[in-house]
């Protein structure tokens, strides 16, 4: 018993040490995380490391550290959300910040005051964090001028998810050991994705080849632009792929009609085993999730043992634990 | 009426003699035969003047000329939905006894062919009941109605040749833009009516002097070149294939120039009615001549004839559009619009190559080669392995058309009545023939 205790305060003390060893050796050079944009290399890889110790300190113990102990942190979130909502919130609370949600629910009519309005009176609460999920695209930054604490971009309109980027990097990284030089294929409803947006720039970032797969009404503007291979054919784009990842087609934010059916969309550009096949045998699919079984993928590639689906949750709570912690030392009074 | 199996020996070899063969695409033009095995042209050329093989029939075809069947990108019919005022089986017939063997029929029945179970219906209903090749353009948008786009890519698969609404413009540009880019990534080609809908408004036929005199609302020409222009823009856009269905003046022709001058691969036609008729020919309320578009002054049909003698109008379709005596029996605001044209295309066209206004080839390229090649078709050329799909044609024969004796249901021929020199002798479709003059001559 006393033996098994040790064992496990052992194994206790040394992923801890881990997360110790990581955090002190990288210096993150930002108060806010505002995007991908912006961040180096050195920036990306340094929170992924973190993020990696973080991962196998959360699968062995569930004691509270205390990081972030006496500091306040806001999930404001102007847009419905679960899984990132809730990740941040135990994030923060594993790292011993006191965390509150606030649900705003945006009006579309007064979105810009509102905003604004309520940066000023949450910035008179003085909290540490503040986590901010926004509509409108370029709102959170809009937001993090006005305010005196860190703010986390949780989401922005169809511009930017930092930590859904930095989480599907992790898993890639922790399954095939680096992302230079995978050749990653992202598909589906990219116009309307901020996750692929985040995700482009990280993956060029870290020298992976980029793959854009889409009908040409859910392709951005210009998106040979970005760096990226473009096709207009699911199984061209998956043809030697090391990474799918597929997005969820946001039928809530098309106003026109830019596919004409759900059966059309799943027969071209849904991820069935078929299609799969095209695939390199070891490629692994990822979706940033809630995912539309039949839609963009059949439900047996969503349940393929290939499918790390689930994985990427798992990450999420490790990367925003390490996207707070680089944070701490540019909070008020640290 | 039909002489289905007469042409067809045992051994299903035919051998046509003594013909003055006509290529629209390679410029062939030489006296010889066609050998024809099974479905398909086996050998053809100056060398083939009769057979060794005693299976074989015969068919002196007297010097007459020898060209591809025409194909006819705009036929509508009655069917599903309409059937009393065309099946596809009397079009076909009308089809064949003008020397079209292809028609692609338009999506406008009732349902709409918006939906790949009507695509094989029509494709079924072609099989069981045509005498020539029927092929499908599906609708663009859903029910037609100009809101939502329909399965373009499951409907090409299915074998639509082709989207269009028809007779009905996409109002709405940002859908406009949807259809052409999202139809660019399956290849498939979109063919627009351009006719401003606010623009036409009521109008029922050109305005101008003549609609003032009848006291009838008009559709200004600029109905037709806004969309055009708006369209040609949203060509370069998206990068889509665009085909303009029918114009109709020479303000619109002159933007198509303009377009493939800046490099744009467009493509348009014009109806038959538009070459051979102008709108003095609507005379005291005549409502055969109600066309959609609505038929234009003679200058803009003399620009039109330039446009196909210059080859810069791509395709002649016969906007084949029959209607039953009802709705054509009306004050001419509201009798419907549309005329019947399958049968007389080509006696039609050949009035412009009797008056001089244009050459054979080009004439004849524009209801074969050209349109087989933007449809992706094998057909509308003299070749070996070719589909045999052949037209024997007498440029000289006088006949009056009388609309009693076309093949169609319905009897709304602006032609009826008229003295045409020329006319298809016999129709060759997948190297059965399927017409013969010789059956049942017209007389003049």
């Amino acid at each position: 018993m006393i033996a098994l205790a040790a064992h496990y305060s052992h194994q206790y003390n040394s992923a801890l040490m881990n997360v110790a060893l990581a955090s002190q050796k990288f210096y993150f050079p930002h108060k806010h995380l505002l995007g991908i944009k912006g961040l180096t290399s050195a920036d990306i890889t340094g929170l992924l490391d973190l993020a990696d110790a973080e991962a196998d300190y959360n699968r062995r113990v569930t004691q509270k550290r205390d990081v972030l102990r006496g500091r306040t942190q806001i999930n404001l979130f102007f847009e419905s959300s679960t899984r990132t909502q809730s990740s941040f919130e135990l994030a923060g609370k594993r790292l011993g910040a006191d965390v509150m949600n606030m649900a705003v629910k945006s009006s579309s009519i007064e979105k810009g005051e509102t905003l604004l309005d309520t940066a000023v009176t949450l910035n008179a609460m003085r909290p540490d964090i503040l986590i901010v999920r926004h509509n409108a695209a370029g709102a959170v930054e809009l937001l993090a001028k006005k305010v005196d604490c860190a703010v986390v971009n949780a989401g922005d309109g169809e511009h930017e998810h930092p930590t859904q980027a930095l989480l599907d990097a992790l898993t890639i990284r922790r399954h095939k050991g680096r992302i230079e030089g995978l050749t990653v294929a992202i598909c589906g409803d990219v116009v309307h994705s901020r996750v692929a947006r985040s995700n482009i720039l990280l993956l060029n970032t870290l020298g992976a080849h980029v793959r854009l797969a889409a009908p040409s009404t859910l392709l951005p503007p210009a998106s040979d632009r970005l760096g990226v291979e473009v096709f207009t054919k699911l199984e061209d784009a998956l043809a030697g792929a090391d990474i799918i990842m597929m997005l969820r087609l946001q039928r809530e934010r098309m106003t026109t009609s830019l596919v004409p059916s759900t059966r059309e969309y799943f027969h071209f550009f849904g991820l069935d085993n078929d299609k799969l096949k095209k695939a390199k045998p070891d490629a692994l699919v990822m979706h940033p999730g809630p995912i539309n079984r039949g839609i963009e993928i059949s439900s047996a590639v969503a349940d393929h043992p290939r499918s790390v689906i689930r994985e990427q949750v798992e990450m999420g709570v490790a990367v925003r634990m390490a996207v707070l912690q680089v944070l701490a030392p540019h909070l008020r009074n640290a | 009426m039909i002489a289905a199996a007469k042409a067809s020996s045992t051994t299903g070899r035919t051998v046509l003699t003594n013909a003055r063969l006509l290529c629209p695409l390679t410029g062939r033009d030489e006296t010889g035969g066609v050998v024809i095995e099974g479905k398909v042209i086996a050998d053809l050329g100056g060398h083939i003047v009769g057979s060794d093989d005693p299976e074989a029939e015969i068919i002196d075809c007297g010097g007459h000329l020898l060209i591809p069947g025409l194909i006819d990108m705009q036929v509508s019919t009655g069917e599903p939905g309409e059937e009393h005022r065309e099946t596809l089986a009397t079009a076909s017939r009308a089809a064949a006894a003008g020397g079209v063997t292809t028609i692609i029929c338009m999506p406008d029945t009732k349902p709409a062919i918006d939906d790949v179970s009507l695509v094989d219906f029509i494709e079924r209903r072609a099989r069981d009941t045509a005498i020539v090749h029927v092929h499908p353009m599906a609708a663009m948008t859903k029910g037609l109605a100009g809101k939502e786009m329909t399965e373009i890519g499951l409907l090409r698969q299915a074998g639509a040749l082709a989207f269009t609404d028809a007779k009905r413009s996409v109002a709405n540009a940002q859908l406009m833009r949807n259809i052409l880019s999202y139809a660019r990534d399956f290849d498939a080609l979109i063919v627009h009516f351009t006719e401003d809908p606010n623009l036409a408004d009521t109008g029922v036929m050109n305005e101008g002097e003549v609609s003032s005199n009848l006291g009838l609302p008009g559709i200004p020409a600029e109905a037709e070149t806004i969309m055009l222009d708006r369209d040609l823009r949203l060509a370069a856009l998206t990068g889509g294939r665009y085909h303009a269905a029918s114009i109709s003046c020479a303000a619109s022709l002159e933007a198509i120039r303009e377009a493939r001058h800046a490099g744009l691969k467009v493509t348009c036609g014009v109806s038959i009615n538009h070459l051979t008729l102008n709108e003095n020919d609507v005379g005291s309320y005549r409502t055969y001549f109600k066309l959609k578009p609505p038929l234009r002054i003679e200058s803009d049909r003399r620009a039109m004839v330039e446009g196909v003698r210059r080859g810069d109008i791509d395709v002649i379709v016969s906007a084949h559009d029959p209607q039953d005596a009802d709705v054509k029996r009306r004050p001419f605001a509201e009798a419907a619009d549309g005329a019947l044209g399958v049968e007389t295309l080509l006696p039609a066209a050949l009035q412009l190559y009797h008056n001089g206004a244009v050459a054979l080839l080009p004439l004849l390229a524009a209801m074969t080669s050209r349109p087989a090649q933007l449809l992706g078709l094998p057909a509308g050329r003299l070749a070996v392995g070719a589909p045999a799909d052949l037209c024997l044609v007498d440029l000289g024969i006088p006949w009056r058309v009388d609309a009693q004796w076309l093949g169609s249901k319905s009897k709304n021929s602006p032609f009826d009545e008229t003295v045409m020199q020329g006319r298809a002798l016999k129709t060759f479709v997948a190297g059965r023939c399927v017409y013969s003059y010789s059956d049942h001559p017209v007389r003049a």
